[in-house]
């Protein structure tokens, strides 16, 4: 690791780094030079399945393989939609590239356009970053410009428009298929699957989605090889069938109580330790951590004494976290209360619920109202019970909802619970000392307010 | 809904077309219309939305419909010169963003989702703003302010036109 190069962040920092000027001068658009020149779009489908990239936008299904999804010589349209919707909490990785390097961003959505021959591609981004919305729309103009966009790319015969689409401060227009409603200009209601969007997606068409990160990923394997990217990571797992590895660069996010919060490029697998220590600077005012969401909220808590963990897809699994998610790392110190954490995670969670289904709508409600109550010093052990069957019955994988939002919603509350118990309820006795012990139902209280 | 004069200007009412051969239904127009709007006006009043619905060939209650799933754009009066996001998510909360909201709030005099009464600011809650390496920070229009302290908060806001 130690001669490991930033790819994806080498622009970023660099004066007028956001420009075509600059990005050429580095070999920008060479890259879709190249394939525009001989390249046949299964030749690249194919150099992007066989580099095992993954999806960074949070599932982490393999690139390659959602192309070859879509229906064989489809006669069109093909839609391509870039998911820049990033608002998973401790997640900032897309709006870096975006702002600092659009052009790579761009270069990237072109290739992965001509790689799934989509003629018009929707870039969706959060309606929260002006900045990066500036910077991409200004570097749109100058694709138009060099004539690396519009009718008949660089004499290709390909064509390609890229329109700017902005969200409008909601969370659920991240998962694909509420984007894609978004989009369709309804409320952002994920759909049922299947249908893909490889097969039916926007405007029902078949539709690839992918996040900001991952179509950088592609401009580098089209540039550097197959052989660089895989060089990089962690191959799979002998002991896990269906582990794909976790090959390549990842731009991982450090904030919360770290003395220097950022984003890194690092390959993938570095632990939860090494990135702290070693780009983070440590825990901030000299303390000792207590614990560290390991990929944005939705994947739960490491404790301390886990942060061995390699932050790789199948890494924080095994320490019994949803998974990777955004590589988003947040920090707490030994002064953090868990039940803080906690009700910040609930209270996210009940405002972001798009409300379509039922246990996910309820639960996330009944979840803030529930550690509302204990914060304000009127919880019972029982209410712990209450909380873990709510974790252990919202989500995809229990099977009773639609979305992912909801697993999201549970991982935080099933790990804290499980890793932080004894702490919950020390907390409960100590404010409640007259009705901890109580097992009645209690009416919900009037008294206290959510915010 | 309202029966009151128009409200698009011919302005916005170019802007708004120019975005329908983007897509392949006029609905998809529906989020950039709404933003095209309340950019300009500040709200999105009723009478908005069944001019917006008239545009694109859709029922007042399609573009209502959509316009509600979001808290983002209001209805019954505009919004302060300024609105001032306040992040309240993790990394933010966990670098004092729940004090700093409850600092706003009471220097300002206003809840969370209201505007001052000289209409300069409207104080909102956000959740994470994808900026948490600045924690806990702001989002003033289009301004994002890092890493904010009670003090620089106060001098934020009494700069503010
Ligand atoms: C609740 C929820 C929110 C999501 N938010 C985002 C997001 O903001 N950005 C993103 O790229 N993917 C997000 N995803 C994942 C997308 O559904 C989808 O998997 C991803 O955009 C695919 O792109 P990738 O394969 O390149 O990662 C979210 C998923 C869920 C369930
Ligand atoms: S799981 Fe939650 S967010 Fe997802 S579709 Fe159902 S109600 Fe909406
Ligand atoms: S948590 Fe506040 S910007 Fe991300």
């Amino acid at each position: 690791m130690p001669d490991f190069q930033p790819t994806l962040l080498a622009q970023v920092g660099k004066p007028e780094s956001h420009t075509r000027r600059v990005y050429e001068q580095s070999g920008g658009y060479q890259a879709l030079r190249k394939v525009l020149k001989g390249m046949a779009p299964k030749d690249i489908v194919e150099t992007v399945k066989s580099s095992g990239l993954r999806g960074r936008g949070g599932a982490g299904f393999p690139t390659g393989l959602k192309w070859t999804f879509l229906p064989p010589n489809h006669p069109g349209p093909i839609y391509f939609c870039l998911n820049a919707d990033e608002s998973e909490p401790g997640t900032f990785n897309n709006r870096i590239l975006m702002e600092d390097d659009p052009h790579q961003v761009l270069e990237g959505l072109i290739i992965s356009c001509f790689a799934t021959q989509a003629r018009v591609a929707y870039y969706y981004m959060r309606c929260e970053y002006p900045l990066a919305f500036e910077r991409t729309t200004a570097a749109l103009a100058e694709c138009y410009e060099a004539g690396y966009l519009g009718q008949n790319i660089l004499g290709s015969g390909y064509s390609l428009d890229i329109y700017m689409h902005r969200g409008a401060g909601a969370y659920i227009c991240g998962e694909e298929t509420g984007l894609i409603e978004s989009l369709e200009g309804k409320r952002a209601w994920p759909r049922i699957k299947p249908p893909f969007p490889a097969v039916e997606g926007a405007f029902r068409k078949p539709t690839v989605v992918n996040n900001v990160e991952t179509v950088a990923c592609v401009k580098q394997i089209v540039e550097r090889g197959v052989d660089w990217f895989k060089s990089i990571g962690i191959p799979p797992d002998p002991a896990n069938p269906r582990d794909a590895g976790s090959y390549g660069p990842k731009l991982y996010c450090l904030s919360g109580h770290i003395n220097r919060p950022g984003c890194y490029e690092a390959p993938l697998g570095i632990t939860c330790q090494d990135l702290i220590d070693r780009f983070g600077g440590g825990i901030w005012k000299g303390r000792q951590a207590k614990a560290a969401i390991p990929g944005g909220i939705s994947m739960g808590l490491l404790k301390a004494d886990e942060f061995h963990c390699p932050l790789d897809f199948n890494g924080p699994g095994k320490f019994g976290c949803l998974g990777l998610g955004t590589a988003a790392v947040v920090v707490m110190d030994e002064t953090t209360s868990m039940v803080d954490f906690l009700l910040n995670s609930c209270r996210f969670f009940s405002h972001e619920s798009c409300g379509q289904c039922t246990p996910c709508r309820e639960g996330t409600h009944w979840a803030t109202q529930m550690m509302t109550r204990i914060k304000h010093g009127k919880g019972r052990h029982r209410d712990l019970d209450l909380l873990a069957e709510i974790g252990e019955t919202i989500g995809i994988m229990p099977g009773t909802t639609i979305c992912g939002l909801a697993d999201g919603a549970a991982w935080p509350i099933k790990n804290c619970i499980k890793k932080f118990r004894q702490e919950l309820e020390e907390y409960i006795r100590r404010t409640n000392p007259t009705g901890w012990m109580e097992t009645n139902p209690v009416p919900a209280l009037e008294l206290v307010g959510i915010h | 809904m309202s029966t009151g004069g128009r409200v698009l200007t011919d302005e916005m009412v170019e802007a708004i077309k120019a975005f329908i051969p983007r897509y392949p239904s006029k609905q998809a127009v529906t989020l950039p219309a709404l933003h095209i709007v309340n950019e300009r006006l500040r709200y999105v009043p009723p009478q908005a939305v069944v001019e917006i619905a008239g545009l694109l060939d859709l029922a007042p209650s399609q573009v209502q419909d959509t316009l509600s799933f979001y808290g983002y754009f209001k209805q019954d009066q505009p919004h302060g010169r300024c609105r001032l996001w306040v992040c309240r998510s993790i990394s933010c909360a966990l670098r004092g963003a729940d004090d700093l909201l409850d600092h706003l709030s009471h220097t300002l005099h206003v809840q969370p989702g209201e505007t001052t009464p000289d209409g300069r600011v409207t104080l909102e809650y956000a959740e994470c703003l994808g900026a948490c390496e600045h924690a806990p920070c702001m989002l003033a229009n289009d301004q994002l302010v890092k890493s904010v302290g009670h003090q620089q908060a106060d001098e934020f806001v009494k700069g503010l036109p």
